[in-house]
């Protein structure tokens, strides 16, 4: 006679996955659970649930590489277990981010000799590097007020309101003020006349960006450049520059090698750049590279004894992971010049391909510049029934992630929509987004306007012609309330952070 | 017709039959041409054959294995970008039940259902960063509401405190107070800490679990003492635990042990996920107290696509591999599986401690309560050092560092061997036969030092002691 047992008392390392108890219980979200589960179940039930995370290759908002090789992925999994900072018991890899720095320091023409090491380190982004580089120029800036006895308690950063939030950040964890050069409508950079205008005694640096994050444009850093220069032999203040180039260093020099933005430039004394985004290794690298050594307070670095050997270190992040800086010297050397020229090029093709299907619809203007990112900035030229962000939700369907933004003062009246093209962005996706916008905007159609868009668009009305609109009552009323909402938050949250 | 071999279509070569092996390796300047991806992989992979194994290197505290199922899931979320919170709402989820299960754990006065108010960072330093930060500007505010300077802050530690802290100090303009240390006490006492205190004090760092000994400080006469000088004083200083080791292994071994959230003071602890929390170098954590220990003019509010997400680190993007391979081991193990492992390293540690004990050449200066680590030195330095003994065994594979201790305790030179999971007894036994068979060699050699030492070797010593001394202020300890 053979006894049957019910399911969940035969053995349990038999069950099959979704047979087993351990996906009838619902996660912990706030305590670790008791016991142990096996590891198949574990993987299991967090594989699962990530599956409604955005498809990281549909992601159009960002700039940070979604793909690469199979060989590549190969070496980021040997080496996911070495701590990057073990410097001396991993010496092979500290030597290649060496080899990195070097190379991307002769990228942008720093002044060094054929066999001369480059200054410069690797990050784990941009946020990092900039806050490296911003360190580096409050503690100059200091040291030189010090020597002249003048007070060096209020330094300032001079920038474009179109700068990431990394800078708003270094300014504030820093205690540095943010000046900021305000944009207008039609021209959403960095004027450099105004710039040098703000530029005082107190000023640590001008930080120019080269790819702003809104719409791909350069800045114009040799412009800058030659204005400071003037302004310095006035006031001999000696005001330096920082070049931001978190996406366009792996950029201009491919594209437009002919663009002076870099170390051409006197003025300009340290440049960051994203190896994860148009270095073209997953997200987690940055670099930042000085001029030379003198632009990099000895004061700021520390030196590390293990085993005997001196390893000088000036970075925020301690322990992290090895794998990004052997991927961004696998890309360097596999792709090489002419590699990374043709990914650029590829890009650049792309967007033109996008922006003109774009054009075609009629529907659309085009806020982005041919030369710069690859990216397409667009907005409608008629919001007032549908507004961009619901263009943005019903893309979603289709499993697209186009972020909406409206511009920084004292253009927040400008919504746009940003397509960020990538490496792995072809010719066949580009015309199949242009026809799901093409859906998106026939369904639009046919529904009725939204209330909110209606108000919004009323405001912005007035905001750019001062005339009028016929309102109800209701709708008056509508509208004064949100006025105050809208108020309220933008004072407690700090508005339209981009990235 | 023979052709030439060189003239063969260049992808049927093999990779070491190709000519990008015999060209020397990019240096200096970007090649111009590219090169095939196998060739690329194979010399990549090959050149890094020469560094150490990290398995075997035992000075880190930071994890060298995980199971084959997290690195699969590492794997498929390689080209997430963390950042992006609205595009990956789980695993910014994952990340936020992270910080609820760590603040749980340290006994955060939490309520069942209540968000815990903390973040992931890439490690303890940017979480030591964040705290720091956080305690500078409660002080600064509460320094100009009574209408003080808010231009002098300073922070009490001991002198044993990771390098992270000083460069906080450095990079921050906060004046670093170290409480130094002595022969046979290797770690802050909190009377000497509580002494250093003036109303310029932005905090008090304790370390649960001491780099170089794995001792556990004791946060709670720290605690008590504070209290009563905040008394006298009124200047409310708080406490934060620097729980970089420690704070995954005190909950499992030691339940009673009060060095969390328990203790009024306490108002932040930091955790490194990648040294006990079992996950590959890359993550660490920060909790605060509750909200008001965390100033909100340090926050950053993000919209992205109509959604507020509030953020606060130094850093921006970065992978999600790390975050969900943390979410990953407290779900594969939980309480169980971390009490069963931590136990399973003091045993080993037991083990390798015994076996260098019995060895008879050796002074034991760590201790059996704390992060499963031996650190030791030699009875008698004066014919050979520990240094000696690092570079030989560095010949059987075995990275194991020598220093020497901070002020005023540098003539003491240690060797550090840290257990972490995957160093199993058989592991341990064969390190103490290498232990073994290195002091056999080198009682063979002749000594390097001298034993009589002439006027100018004398001389010379003691240039290298305060040569020392100098380089010691600026080495970090790790």
């Amino acid at each position: 006679m053979v006894l049957s047992k019910t399911a969940s008392e035969t053995d349990v390392s038999v069950h099959s996955t979704f047979a087993s108890r351990y996906v009838r219980t619902s996660l912990p979200r706030f305590k670790m659970p008791e016991n142990s589960i096996p590891k198949e179940a574990a993987y299991q039930i967090i594989n699962d649930e990530l599956m409604l995370d955005g498809n990281p290759r549909l992601n159009l908002a960002s700039f940070v590489t979604t793909w690469m090789e199979p060989e590549c992925d190969k070496l980021i999994m040997d080496s996911i277990n070495k701590n990057y900072v073990d410097m001396d018991e991993y010496p092979v890899t500290t030597e290649l981010q060496n080899r990195c720095v070097n190379i991307i320091a002769h990228l942008f023409n720093a002044p060094l000799g054929e066999s001369e090491a480059a200054v410069g380190v690797g990050t784990v982004g941009s946020s990092e590097a900039i806050m490296l580089a911003g360190l580096a120029f409050k503690r100059k800036w200091q040291n030189k007020r010090k020597a002249e006895g003048k007070p060096y308690d209020k330094p300032n950063i001079v920038t474009g309101a179109n700068v990431q939030v990394c800078w708003e950040k270094f300014a504030r964890y820093f205690e540095v003020e943010l000046k900021e050069v305000k944009l207008r409508e039609g021209y959403y950079v960095m004027d450099p006349v105004k710039a040098v205008e703000m530029v005082d005694e107190n000023t640590i640096c001008v930080a120019a960006i080269l790819g702003s994050t809104l719409n791909g444009e350069f800045e114009d850093v040799k412009l800058l450049n030659d204005l400071l220069i003037k302004k310095n032999k006035e006031t001999g203040w000696d005001t330096p520059i920082h070049v931001d180039a978190a996406s366009g260093g792996f950029i201009a020099p491919f594209l437009y090698p002919e663009l002076e933005w870099d170390f051409r430039l006197p003025l300009v004394k340290s440049i960051n750049v994203s190896g994860h985004k148009y270095g073209l290794v997953y997200a987690g690298i940055g670099w930042v590279i000085w001029r030379s050594k003198e632009d990099l307070p000895e004061e700021l670095i520390f030196h590390i004894n293990y085993l005997g050997a001196d390893q000088p270190t000036f970075t925020l992040n301690f322990s992290k992971g090895s794998s990004q800086v052997i991927a961004q010297y696998y890309q360097l050397i596999r792709l090489g010049y002419e590699g990374y020229r043709n990914v650029m090029e590829n890009c650049h093709e792309n967007a033109i391909v996008l922006k003109e299907g774009l054009e075609k619809t009629g529907r659309f203007n085009i806020v982005s510049k041919d030369d710069g990112v690859p990216l397409v900035a667009f907005s409608l030229k008629d919001n007032k029934r549908h507004d961009e962000f619901e263009i943005s939700e019903m893309l979603r369907r289709f499993g697209w992630i186009v972020p909406a933004y409206t511009m920084p003062a004292d253009a927040q009246h400008i919504t746009v929509l940003r397509v960020v093209i990538r490496e792995d962005f072809s010719r066949t996706l580009a015309e199949r987004l242009v026809i799901d916008i093409q859906k998106v905007l026939h369904e639009l159609d046919t529904l009725p306007a939204k209330v909110n868009a209606k108000l919004a668009m009323a405001e912005e009305e007035e905001a750019k012609s001062g005339t009028v609109v016929k309102k109800t009552a209701i709708e008056t009323q509508r509208e004064v309330a949100a006025f105050w909402k809208k108020y309220v938050s933008e004072r407690k949250t700090n508005k339209n952070k981009i990235c | 017709m023979l052709a030439a071999t060189n003239a063969t279509e260049e992808h049927v070569h093999s990779t070491f039959a190709s000519r990008y092996v015999r060209a020397p390796v990019p240096r200096f300047k970007m090649p111009e041409k590219s090169i095939p991806k196998d060739a690329a992989y194979q010399v990549i992979h090959d050149e890094l054959m020469l560094d150490g194994n990290p398995r075997l290197n035992l000075a880190s505290f930071v994890t060298t294995w995980m199971e084959p199922e997290c690195d699969k899931l590492m794997m498929a979320a390689i080209n997430k970008n963390y950042v992006d919170m609205d595009e990956y709402p789980v695993t910014t989820e994952l990340q936020n039940r992270c910080v609820n299960m760590i603040a749980n754990l340290f006994h955060a006065p939490v309520g069942e259902e209540e968000t815990a108010v903390g973040v992931g960072t890439v490690g303890s330093s940017e979480a030591i960063m964040l705290a720091g930060l956080a305690f500078k500007r409660r002080w600064q505010h509460k320094r100009k509401t009574e209408g003080k300077p808010t231009d002098n802050p300073n922070i009490v530690t001991g002198a044993n405190v990771q390098v992270c802290w000083e460069k906080f100090a450095r990079y921050f303009e906060v004046e670093l107070k170290e409480v130094k240390l002595k022969e046979g006490y290797y770690v802050m006492d909190p009377e000497q800490a509580v002494e250093l205190v003036d109303e310029n004090t932005i905090c008090v760092a304790a370390i649960l679990g001491s780099t170089l000994t794995g001792e556990f400080e004791d946060v709670k006469t720290l605690n008590d003492l504070l209290t009563k000088k905040n008394e006298e004083t009124g200047w409310g200083t708080p406490i934060h635990v620097d729980a970089a080791s420690g704070g995954f292994i005190a909950p499992f071994l030691y339940p009673d042990l009060e060095w969390d959230f328990r203790l009024p003071l306490v108002k932040s602890i930091n955790v490194s996920g990648h040294k006990y929390g079992l996950v590959y170098a890359g993550v660490g954590w920060v909790v605060w107290r509750n909200k008001e220990d965390l100033p909100d003019d340090l926050v950053f509010h993000i919209n992205y696509l109509g959604s507020d997400q509030p953020t606060f680190t130094l850093n921006f993007s970065k992978g999600s591999s790390q975050i969900i391979a943390q979410y990953y081991q407290f779900l594969r193990l939980g309480f169980e599986g971390y009490k069963n492992i931590i136990e399973n390293c003091m045993e080993n540690m037991k083990v390798l401690k015994q076996g260098i004990e019995n060895t008879g050449r050796f002074n034991i200066l760590s201790k059996d309560i704390g992060v499963p680590l031996v650190a030791f030195s030699l009875k008698d330095s004066s014919k050979h050092t520990v240094f000696e003994i690092a570079e030989n065994l560095r010949r059987f594979g075995w990275i194991l560092p020598a220093y020497t201790m901070p002020p005023n305790a540098q003539h003491v030179a240690v060797l550090r061997a840290v257990i972490r999971e995957d160093f199993s007894h058989g592991l341990a036994k064969r390190l103490v036969a290498h232990i073994e068979q290195v002091l056999k060699e080198m009682d063979g050699l002749p000594s390097r030092l001298q034993h009589k030492k002439t006027e100018r070797e004398t001389q010379e010593e003691v240039f290298r002691y305060w040569k020392r001394l100098v380089d010691r202020k600026r080495a970090g300890v790790c």
